[in-house]
């Protein structure tokens, strides 16, 4: 239930600043992201006691991305925001994976290269 | 402090004093979701700057899995993981101290914010404590890396088992200590951070025993809270990339 904050002006109370109608977290709410937020936590180191190869990395950063939906959506009150607040997120998490993925493209296309060089340099044995 | 001071003359609505509401906002309201957007546009340049950091980590890894499995083993789980908790129960606090400055609760925001900002100290404080071990046992950045006897010796002992790939200490992979260089620049990146955000909740701190804020005009705090919590969620990611390689 996003509650849009721009201008809620209400007609009764037109003296200056008074109408600012907050949506309010409950402490319930709060009480139990924070709960959970402990229990992922314990959840993310429990399954490093498990050999899952690659899987590992996907399950922990898989939990981390939810520990930080919790965090952004109550802790940071994005679920009762103007929604523009969460586009700008959102942008900035657009921008990230460009960032990476554009990145990661580019070096894994010269490891060869590098290589190759390391090779003929002897500082590494040929595979 | 009082830079968002106004007195009634200047402005269109004659009649009422209200203190803190700048001349160019007509309510309450509008500047709190003006200022919000402003600091949301502050945590996306935050999170790109950690980007950059993030990007080496994720370059480095990719080509050198080696590294990172066989480095992080220096680094100790538990403390970290006392520093996620810690972090978490800041954020906890940070966002109820928020509720409270809404609520009009001003001794409750201020215990809040008190807690809020031990828990930081906290996290600092077990930060310096790691970071005094690997200077004592030679576990620095790059070619600076060379870790001594009595740390070899307590890698073995807690990875008794040669299979393990941990304990071949003595054999560490070329360039090992760029582990370390990125473990040094992201978690002291993150720490100034820390640093600063306990600046920040200080200033709001002393704004609220000062009692400047109240239901209508909490912005302050909530922006605080905000970048609190972002720095929260860097070391949410941080915390598995760097000490629960497998």
């Amino acid at each position: 239930m996003p509650c849009s904050q721009l201008y809620s002006t209400s007609p009764e109370h037109d003296t200056p600043g008074y109408e600012t109608h907050v949506h309010v977290v409950p402490l319930w709410v709060l009480a139990a992201v924070f709960v959970t937020l402990l229990a992922m936590t314990y959840i993310t180191v429990a399954a490093t006691w498990f050999n899952l190869g690659n899987w590992n990395l996907y399950i922990a950063l898989g939990i981390a991305t939810f520990k930080a939906a919790l965090v952004l959506l109550y802790f940071m009150h994005l679920r009762y925001d103007n929604p523009f607040n969460a586009i700008v997120l959102i942008t900035a998490l657009l921008f990230v994976v460009l960032f990476l993925s554009l990145t990661l493209l580019d070096t894994f296309q010269y490891q060869g290269d590098i290589q190759s060089w390391e090779e003929t340099r002897g500082s590494i044995q040929a595979k | 402090m009082t830079d968002e001071h106004h007195t009634i003359a200047e402005s269109s609505h004659a009649g009422e004093h209200e203190p803190f509401l700048a001349h160019h906002f007509d309510t309450h309201a509008q500047q709190l979701n003006a200022g919000k957007l402003g600091m949301w546009i502050f945590l996306l340049t935050e999170i790109l700057l950690f980007s950059g950091l993030f990007l080496i980590y994720t370059v480095y890894r990719s080509h050198h899995p080696e590294i990172f499995v066989w480095a992080h083993q220096f680094l100790d789980k538990t403390l970290g993981g006392v520093n996620t908790v810690v972090l978490i129960a800041s954020s906890f606090t940070m966002a109820w101290a928020v509720r409270c400055a809404q609520k009009n609760q001003r001794r409750g925001s201020i215990v809040l914010l008190v807690l809020t900002w031990f828990c930081a100290c906290g996290f600092l404080g077990i930060k310096y404590v790691e970071y005094k071990h690997k200077w004592q046992d030679g576990l620095l950045w790059a070619s600076r890396f060379k870790p001594n006897e009595h740390e070899i010796e307590a890698i073995q002992k807690h990875y008794p088992d040669p299979g393990h790939v941990a304990s071949d200490v003595e054999n560490a992979p070329r360039n090992a200590g760029i582990f370390f260089s990125i473990y040094f620049a992201m978690t002291g990146l993150h720490g100034l951070h820390v640093l600063a955000g306990m600046i920040a909740i200080g200033w709001v701190l002393r704004r609220s025993i000062r009692g400047d804020f109240n239901s209508q005009y909490f912005g302050p705090v909530d922006f605080v809270g905000l970048y609190w919590h972002l720095v929260d969620l860097i070391w949410i990611y941080l915390f598995p990339l760097l000490y629960l390689i497998h």
